[in-house]
């Protein structure tokens, strides 16, 4: 039977045999596609526009394609573009969130993973309800804790530094990584576990040795929800920062909706493109890992 | 490994319990600890520093009497609403479109849910562009010949939640799928081929068999959704700083500039406060069915 035809017209193997050009498929894929392009559309806009002089900007139209390609509003947005403060563009904002992204990043992984792992497997009176707090904790909106969480890092001296910020993100993010890890520990056969205990290993044991290298997945998964999340962030930034600390957004809005001088819109859609380059980056690489994380923790939640 | 005689009982499982610390103090002093404090503080005429000097309702009464925090509310009722709808029915859809054994679905699913890696801000700030009336949308289409055609959401008091709406859903629907896609996964091939025995159209079998069996999933979806649209910020203000005027402030903006900008601590702490009702009485219900015979947490 030649190779090329098999695909379509065998027999009664694999899915049920339908002619590839069908009414059916061309109203689908056609669904499918106009979705498709109405998604990246913004992307190609920003990509095009960024690659623009003002003056092609100010004639043409925001979807055509650059006449003259030029990398101009890339290299001010990264080394000039103003806030209003300083001048030395998005370069500042770019190492302040990866100051603050990795240890959050890092911290909040190590204390969620090793509190849904005493949840999942060493429950103490009590653990079930300090849990339940946590998770709906998770619905207070930020705004109510905003103030006295203020009070409390200006207690610990740590209001406006990176590691005052570093801490809000571990709080924050404490709830929802905790019932990840909690789930995906509870699904580990208990024998396992059990298995473990009757060899003589303890609490640390069994999580470095056992639950940990089990677990790799839900720590990559943990480790780009976090990463997202935390460069993705604005609010926290803004609140429990000063101006010379601003994460990337921060800034990205300062220069953007900054009111003095004549706007620059090629470089405003270059600064955008570069402070939304790191979460997409993560994206495109993790794709399928990023998906099933999110399948995973929804719905086992 | 060394001593196998029983602990006390404060002191079983100690490892579990020092591990628990961070849990326990960020779910008493913050969550707990902290959401009493400014609920309190709201009953008191805290200014620049926040003192303890009781006025009764006084500042609720001022809250509901000012224009900007009923638009707020407005905006945010509209806003969630219509996101909630939207990104259900979409999200959905979309779920069901890609579970039909399609080629290419790997690039279609990354495609959809790319926008949900993007932070608001920058989506906010892209939106802005492509719906600015000089040079987005509306000038496109006015120099394919309608010279008449309006289109400018953010510079029009009346339209500009739409304006958002749209950024928002094009930033969140993509998650709504892929819960959604799980879920679809999730159901056993058994199903469907019951229904295909039985002649059910595949429409019927959605609605009548598949949505409920779903049930789970849509709670989980509603729940992440709502949670998101309450916290509604960073959006508004990228994309239209609470303006035209006031016509897009949404109660989060309307906290964090009496807190950090006016400096009226008692009217940011009862906006707040009523921002935390709101969440209360949409969660404890749903928490009280869901959970209410006290199964699990």
């Amino acid at each position: 039977m030649a190779d090329t035809m098999s695909s379509w017209s065998d027999g009664p193997r694999g899915p049920k045999p339908r002619p590839s050009i069908s009414r059916r498929n061309i109203i689908l894929y056609g669904t499918l596609i106009v979705v498709a392009l109405y998604y990246l559309l913004p992307l190609y806009v920003m990509v095009v526009t960024s690659l623009k002089g003002m003056p092609e900007i100010r004639l043409g139209n925001i979807f055509s394609p650059p006449v003259e390609i030029t990398f101009q509003p890339w290299v001010k947005a990264w080394a000039e573009a103003c806030t209003g403060l300083n001048c030395d563009g998005l370069s500042r904002g770019f190492w302040n969130s990866v100051r603050i992204t990795v240890p959050s990043v890092i911290l909040s992984i190590i204390i969620a993973s090793v509190n849904g792992y005493a949840l999942a497997n060493w429950r103490f009176k009590g653990a079930q309800t300090f849990f339940t707090i946590l998770i709906f904790g998770a619905f207070i909106p930020y705004q109510v804790m905003l103030y006295p969480i203020v009070i409390l890092l200006r207690e610990m001296g740590i209001y406006g530094t990176l590691w005052g910020l570093i801490i809000v993100h571990t709080i924050f993010g404490m709830p929802i990584l905790t019932l990840l890890f909690r789930n995906y520990f509870t699904s580990i056969p208990e024998e396992l576990f059990k298995a473990a205990r009757v060899d003589g290993a303890g609490f640390w044991g069994i999580y470095f040795k056992i639950m940990m290298p089990m677990s790799l997945p839900i720590f990559v998964v943990a480790i780009i929800l976090q990463v997202t999340g935390i460069w993705n962030d604005f609010l926290f930034g803004v609140v429990y920062t000063k101006p010379d600390l601003y994460p990337m957004t921060v800034q990205l809005n300062n220069i953007v909706n900054s009111v003095q001088g004549v706007k620059e819109y090629n470089v405003n859609m270059a600064a955008t493109i570069l402070t939304g380059l790191v979460p997409l980056v993560v994206y495109f690489v993790s794709g399928k890992l990023f998906v099933r994380g999110i399948a995973a923790g929804a719905v086992k939640g | 490994m060394a001593s196998q005689q029983r602990p006390g009982r404060l002191f079983r499982n100690m490892s579990a319990k020092v591990a628990s610390i961070p849990m326990i103090l960020t779910a008493l002093v913050v969550f707990i600890g902290g959401t009493a404090w400014t609920v309190l503080y709201s009953f008191t005429d805290s200014k620049l520093l926040p003192r303890l000097r009781f006025v009764g309702f006084d500042q609720y009464e001022r809250l509901w009497s000012a224009n900007r925090w009923l638009v707020s509310i407005e905006n945010l009722a509209i806003y969630g609403v219509l996101s909630l709808i939207f990104q259900l029915v979409i999200g959905f859809m979309l779920a069901v479109l890609l579970d039909q054994k399609i080629r290419f679905e790997n690039t279609f699913r990354t495609i959809f849910l790319y926008p949900f890696a993007l932070s608001f801000i920058v989506t906010g700030l892209v939106w802005q562009w492509i719906l600015n009336p000089d040079f987005g949308i509306q000038s496109v289409v006015r120099g394919l010949g309608f010279e008449s055609f309006t289109f400018d959401p953010l510079y029009n008091a009346d339209i500009v939640i739409y304006g958002i709406l749209i950024a928002g859903l094009w930033q969140g629907t993509g998650l709504v799928m892929c819960l959604m896609l799980a879920g679809l996964r999730g159901i056993d091939e058994d199903i469907w081929k019951a229904a295909r025995v039985d002649g059910i159209p595949a429409w019927k079998t959605y609605i009548q068999i598949i949505i409920p069996m779903m049930r789970p999933v849509f709670i989980t979806t509603l729940v992440i959704i709502t949670s998101g649209i309450v916290k509604l910020y960073d959006l508004v203000v990228a994309q239209t700083g609470g303006g035209p005027g006031l016509a897009s402030e949404v109660p989060a903006k309307y906290v964090y500039d009496f807190m950090f900008q006016a400096q009226n601590l008692g009217q940011g702490f009862a906006a707040s406060t009523m921002m935390l009702l709101t969440v209360a009485i949409i969660v404890v219900p749903w928490a009280y069915l869901e959970f209410g015979g006290k199964k699990r947490g």
